[in-house]
C-alpha cells in the first residue's frame, strides 16, 4: 500500500469541510447547524495539524489551539442565543425566523 | 481799471439783484399780499438795490466799450471756461468735433450797442416801476422778475457762441411767462404767459434745428469760428444747407420777436404789468431775434433765399399788424401791434442786407417805444387803471408832462424828421427801394403804406388820449393826477432820447453833417459789413431818387397825422369814425380771427383730434397690450404646469419607480433565511475559485 | 504499514461520524455522532504526532462543547422539531455548491502538490524535544499577546453566554 502523504490528509480536510458546509446549508435545525459548523472548525484544524507536520513547524500546532479556543467560546455564546431564540420564537427552524425579510 | 475784463459782471450783478429777491425779498417786503398807498420802508432795500445793479450794469458797460474802442477791430472775447462735455461726433466734411460749448463772452461793437440799450433803458424802466409798482402787491417778485429778466438778456447778448445763447433765449422767454403772468390770480393773464411761452416754444424748434445744423456742418457754434468757416466756404459746398441753416433761425427769431405767424402772443402779453410791456416787449426781448439775425449776418448772405424770406415776412407782418392797430381800443393794445409792425421793419432792414439799419432801428425804437409804454402806463395810472381809450379824453391839461413825452414818442414813430424814428425808419425805406432784386420794391410800397398808417393811428391814440371832450368816468376823474417824479422822470429823459438818438446815423445824403454824424454805421460796420454792397456789387448812390423818396415818406406820415386829426381831434363820445369801413372796420378790430383760427386748426384740433387718436390707441394698443399680457401669462402658466406635472413630476416619479423596480429585484433576495444567505456566502465563494480554475 | 491501517479507521470515524451528524433526524443521535466524529479528528491528531492537541481535542472539545450541546439539547425541546421536514428548500442547490467548491479545492490542492512536495512521505523525524515543550515554548514567548488575548475572548464568551441564557436581564 502507497505511504499515507500530507495530501491525504488534506483531501480528507477537504470532505469533512464540505460535509460541514452541507450540514449549515441544508439542515432546518438551528442545533446541528451549530454542530456542523463544529465540523467545519475540524476540518481546518487538521489542515493546520497535517502542514505542522509537513513543514516540522509547531506554529500550526499553537493556531489550532486557538481555533479550538475561539471554536468554545463560539459556541457556548451561539447557543446561549439558541437558548433565547427559543424562548422568544418557541421554534428551532431556521427558516421560520424570519425578521429579516422585508 | 481793466473793464474789459470784467465783462462777465454785466450780468451778473441784475443775478445778484434776484438771487437776492429769491432769498430774502418776501422779508424786505413783508406787505406783499396787501397792497397799500404807503409803501413801507422796507420796501426801500429793494427799490435801492435792485436798479441800482442794473445801473451798475450799465456803467461797467459804458466803461467797457469806452476801452473796447481801442481794441484791433474793436473786438474782445473772454471765455470763462467750457461747460458742454465735448461728445465727439463726425461734422458732414468727416472732420471728428467735439459737441462743447463756452461760457463765454464776445464784446464787439454789435453786442455793445445791445447792452448798452438793454442796461440803459432797462434803469430807466426800473426806476419807473418804484412808481408803478408802489400799490401793487408782489413787489420784491417783480423786481426780482426784472433782474432775472435784465440777466438772462444780457447773456443774450453778450455769448460767444449760439448755445449760451439760446441758454439767454430760453430764459429771457421765461421770465417773459412769469412776468406776463404776474397777476396771476387773473385767468386772462395766467393765459397770455402760457400763450407766450407755448408759441416761443414753436420758433425755438427752429432755432435748436439750425444750430444742430450748424454743428453738424461746421463742428462748433462758437460766432467768431462760424463766422471764418463760413468766409473760407469754397465754392462747392451746398448752399442749400446754408439757406435751410438761416430758414430755420429765422424761425426762431419769428417766434421770439414776433413775426408772422406766431405773432399772436404779443397783444396777449399786454395782460402783464406796464413796464413789463415797456421793457420785454419793446425794447429788449423781442429784439432778441433781431439781434440773432443780424449777429448771423454772414451766414444770411451766403443765403440770397432766405434774405428774401426774412424781407417778405417783415413787411408783411409790419402791414398786417398795422391794419389791426388802426382799429383797437385798448391803449395798449395799439401799442403792441405798433410793437409788431416796427419789429417787421426791423426784419426788412436785415432782409435788404442792410444789418446794421435793422439795428439801428432797433436801437431808435427801444427809446421812443418805452417811452409810449411808460407814458401810457402813466395815463393808466392817473385814470386808477382805465385802459379803454373811448373812456378817456380831454387829458391834456390835468396830466401835461405825460402828455409832452408822449408827443414826442408819437411824432418820432411817426417819422417826423429830425427826431429818431425818422433817420431808422427812412434809411430801411431807401434800402428796400434800392435793392437789386425788383421784389423789393414791393416790400418798399408795403413799409411805405404802413408808414402812412403808423402815424394814423399813433396819432389816433394821442387824439383819443389826450385832445377833445373828456369821456372819463366821473369817479374817476376825480382823482386824475400827474405821475410822481420817479415815474416822470425817466419819461423825460426817454423823450430827450427820441430826439436825440438817431442823429448818430444820418444818412450820407445830407453831406452837410460831418462824419461824425455817422458813427453808428461804421461802428457797425467791421461786424455787419456795409449795406451799401449786396452781394459782390458796389451800388452807386442815386442822390435824386433818394431825395424824392424822404421827401414821399415825409408826406405819407403827415397825411396819416392829418387823416387822423381830422377823424378823431374833435370827436364826439361814442363814434368811431372807422365803423364807416363795415366789414373790414369789424375784421380788423377782432384781429382778422387769427386767433380763432388757430384755436380751431391747432388748440382744438389737437386737443380734440389728439384726444381721439390718444383713446383710442388707450384703447386698442395700451389696454390690447396689457389684456395681451394677461393672456399670455395665463398661457405660459399653463404650459409651465404642464411641464410641472409632467415633466419634473414625472422625473420624480420615474425616480421613484426606477428605485422601487430596482429594490424589487433585490427584494427576491432578501428572504430573511439566513441559511440563503449562507448559500449566497458559498455560491460567492465557488465563483472566484471557478475564475481561478478558468484563469 | 500500521500508519495506514490507524489513518484509514480514523478517517472513517471522522467523515461517517460527520455524515451521521448531519443527516439524523434526532438531535441527540447526532450530538452523539458529531462525538464520534471528534473522537476521530483527535486520532487523527496523533496520529500527525500532535500529542497536545489530541488531549486538548478530548478535553475540550468532547468534554466540554458536546456535554454543552446535550445539556442545549435537552433544555431545548426537540421533539416537535424532530417530526418535521429536516432539510429545507435549497438543500440541491446547496449540494451543488458544495460539491462545486469541494471540486475546486480537491483540484487546487491537487495541482499544487508538487511544489510543496505533498505527495511524499513525510521525513519521520523524531522530535528532540517533547511535543508539549516545544508548543509552550512557542505559546509563552512568541505567541505570548494572542494567548492573553484569548483569554480575554473567554471572559466576553462567559458574560455573553451568560446575558444571553438569562431570562431576566
Amino acid at each position: 500500500m502507497h505511504p499515507i502523504t500530507t495530501l491525504h490528509y488534506l483531501v480528507l480536510s477537504v470532505a469533512l469541510l464540505a460535509i460541514g458546509t452541507i450540514g449549515v446549508l441544508t439542515r432546518r435545525n438551528i442545533v446541528i447547524i451549530l454542530m456542523s459548523i463544529e465540523l467545519i472548525l475540524n476540518a481546518v484544524n487538521i489542515n493546520l495539524i497535517a502542514f505542522s507536520r509537513h513543514f516540522n513547524n509547531v506554529n500550526g500546532q499553537v493556531f489550532a489551539i486557538f481555533v479550538i479556543t475561539v471554536a468554545v467560546a463560539e459556541a457556548a455564546v451561539g447557543l446561549g442565543i439558541l437558548i433565547a431564540l427559543f424562548r422568544n420564537k418557541e421554534t428551532v427552524q431556521a427558516d421560520e425566523i424570519e425578521i429579516l425579510k422585508w | 481799471m481793466n473793464f474789459l475784463d470784467s465783462i462777465g459782471l454785466i450780468p451778473l450783478f441784475p443775478l445778484f439783484g434776484a438771487l437776492v429777491m429769491l432769498l430774502v425779498g418776501r422779508k424786505l417786503d413783508p406787505q406783499t399780499d396787501d397792497a397799500r398807498h404807503h409803501a413801507p420802508k422796507s420796501k426801500f432795500l429793494i427799490s435801492l438795490l435792485c436798479p441800482g445793479t442794473v445801473l451798475l450794469s450799465f456803467l461797467l458797460s459804458a466803461g467797457a466799450v469806452w476801452q473796447l474802442v481801442d481794441r484791433p477791430a474793436h473786438t474782445h472775447q473772454l471765455i470763462q471756461f467750457t461747460w458742454l462735455a465735448g461728445l465727439p461726433f463726425h461734422t458732414a466734411a468727416g472732420t471728428l468735433a467735439r459737441f462743447t460749448a463756452d461760457f463765454g463772452f464776445l464784446l464787439d461793437p454789435l453786442s455793445s450797442v445791445m447792452i448798452l440799450v438793454v442796461t440803459g433803458i432797462g434803469f430807466l424802466i426800473h426806476v419807473y416801476s418804484i412808481g408803478y409798482m408802489a400799490h401793487d402787491g408782489g413787489y420784491y417778485r417783480f423786481f426780482g422778475y426784472l433782474n432775472l429778466f435784465v440777466f438772462f438778456m444780457l447773456m443774450l447778448v453778450l455769448a460767444n457762441n449760439y448755445v449760451l445763447m439760446f441758454v439767454g433765449w430760453e430764459g429771457v422767454g421765461l421770465c417773459s411767462y412769469l412776468l406776463i403772468g404776474f397777476y396771476f390770480h387773473k385767468k386772462s393773464a395766467a393765459d397770455a404767459g402760457k400763450k407766450a411761452f407755448i408759441v416761443n416754444r414753436i420758433g425755438d424748434s427752429g432755432f435748436i434745428l439750425g444750430m444742430l445744423l450748424m454743428f453738424s456742418l461746421f463742428g462748433t457754434a462758437r460766432f467768431l469760428d462760424v463766422n471764418k468757416a463760413l468766409a473760407a466756404m469754397g465754392p462747392e459746398t451746398h448752399f442749400g444747407v446754408l439757406t435751410a441753416m438761416a430758414v430755420l433761425l429765422f424761425v426762431g427769431a419769428t417766434g421770439k420777436s414776433a413775426q408772422l405767424p406766431l405773432y399772436v402772443w404779443l397783444p396777449d402779453a399786454m395782460e402783464g404789468p406796464t413796464p413789463v410791456s415797456a421793457l420785454i416787449h419793446a425794447a429788449t426781448m423781442v429784439t432778441a431775434g433781431v439781434y440773432m439775425v443780424a449777429r448771423s449776418n454772414q451766414l444770411f448772405r451766403l443765403a440770397p433765399e432766405a434774405c428774401l424770406i426774412v424781407g417778405t415776412v417783415g413787411a408783411l407782418t409790419a402791414f398786417f399788424a398795422a391794419t389791426i392797430a388802426m382799429t383797437q381800443n385798448d391803449i395798449k393794445r395799439v401799442l403792441a401791434y405798433s410793437t409788431v409792425s416796427q419789429l417787421g421793419y426791423m426784419f426788412v432792414a436785415l432782409g435788404a442786407g442792410a444789418y446794421w439799419v435793422g439795428i439801428f432801428h432797433l436801437y431808435t425804437h427801444a427809446f421812443f417805444k418805452a417811452l409810449l409804454f411808460l407814458g401810457s402806463g402813466s395815463v393808466i395810472h392817473a385814470l386808477s387803471g382805465e385802459q379803454d381809450m373811448r373812456k378817456m379824453g380831454g387829458l391834456k391839461n390835468k396830466i401835461p408832462v405825460t402828455y409832452a413825452t408822449m408827443l414826442i414818442g408819437t411824432l418820432a414813430i411817426s417819422g417826423i424828421p429830425g427826431l429818431a424814428g425818422f433817420f431808422s425808419k427812412d434809411e430801411i425805406l431807401w434800402q428796400a427801394y434800392s435793392h437789386p432784386l425788383a421784389w423789393f420794391r414791393v416790400v418798399y410800397a408795403l413799409g411805405l403804406l404802413t408808414a402812412g398808417m403808423t402815424a394814423f393811428y399813433m396819432w389816433r391814440l394821442m387824439a383819443m388820449t389826450f385832445y377833445g371832450e373828456s369821456r372819463v368816468d366821473p369817479k374817476v376823474a376825480a382823482h386824475i393826477h400827474e405821475s410822481p417824479r420817479v415815474m416822470t422822470v425817466p419819461l423825460m429823459v426817454l423823450a430827450a432820447g427820441s430826439v436825440l438818438a438817431g442823429w448818430i446815423g444820418v444818412p450820407r445824403l445830407w453831406s452837410i453833417f460831418p462824419e461824425g454824424f455817422r458813427t453808428l454805421e461804421t461802428w457797425l460796420a467791421g461786424v455787419l459789413g456795409n449795406a451799401h454792397t449786396i452781394g459782390e456789387i458796389e451800388q452807386e448812390p442815386n442822390t435824386g431818387l433818394e431825395w424824392a423818396l424822404m421827401l414821399l415818406s415825409v408826406a405819407v406820415a403827415g397825411a396819416g397825422i392829418a387823416l387822423a386829426w381830422s377823424l378823431y381831434q374833435k370827436r364826439k363820445p361814442a363814434v368811431e369814425p372807422l365803423q364807416a369801413l363795415g366789414p373790414l372796420y369789424i375784421g380788423s378790430l377782432n384781429k382778422w380771427y387769427v386767433d380763432e383760427a388757430y384755436d380751431v386748426l391747432f388748440v382744438n384740433g389737437l386737443s380734440k383730434g389728439g384726444g381721439t387718436v390718444l383713446s383710442r390707441f388707450d384703447q386698442r394698443v395700451v389696454d390690447g397690450g396689457v389684456n395681451g399680457a394677461g393672456w399670455l401669462t395665463r398661457a405660459t402658466s399653463t404650459v409651465s404646469m404642464w411641464w410641472d406635472t409632467w415633466i419634473v413630476d414625472g422625473a420624480v416619479r420615474l425616480t421613484a419607480f426606477a428605485v422601487k423596480i430596482s429594490g424589487s429585484v433585490v427584494q427576491i433576495f432578501q428572504t430573511g433565511s439566513v441559511q440563503a444567505y449562507a448559500l449566497a456566502f458559498v455560491l460567492g465563494v465557488a465563483v472566484i475559485f471557478g475564475y481561478y480554475l478558468v484563469r | 504499514m500500521l500508519d495506514t491501517v490507524f489513518f484509514y479507521f480514523f478517517a472513517l470515524l471522522t467523515l461517517g461520524g460527520a455524515v451521521l451528524t448531519i443527516t439524523r433526524r434526532n438531535a441527540i443521535h447526532s450530538a452523539v455522532s458529531l462525538i464520534v466524529s471528534l473522537i476521530g479528528v483527535a486520532g487523527l491528531f496523533l496520529l500527525q504526532r500532535a500529542e497536545f492537541l489530541f488531549a486538548v481535542q478530548i478535553v475540550l472539545y468532547v468534554g466540554g462543547i458536546m456535554v454543552l450541546f446535550l445539556f442545549v439539547i435537552m433544555l431545548v425541546n426537540l421533539d416537535d422539531a424532530a417530526r418535521v421536514a429536516q432539510f429545507n428548500k435549497q438543500w440541491w442547490l446547496a449540494l451543488a455548491c458544495v460539491v462545486a467548491v469541494g471540486g475546486e479545492l480537491a483540484y487546487f490542492v491537487s495541482r499544487g502538490s508538487d511544489a510543496f512536495r505533498l505527495g511524499e512521505a513525510t521525513a519521520a523525524a523524531p522530535d528532540k524535544a517533547g511535543n508539549v515543550e516545544r508548543i509552550a515554548d512557542v505559546l509563552f514567548s512568541q505567541y505570548l499577546l494572542p494567548f492573553e488575548v484569548a483569554s480575554v475572548l473567554l471572559l466576553a464568551a462567559v458574560v455573553g453566554s451568560v446575558l444571553m441564557a438569562k431570562r431576566k436581564v
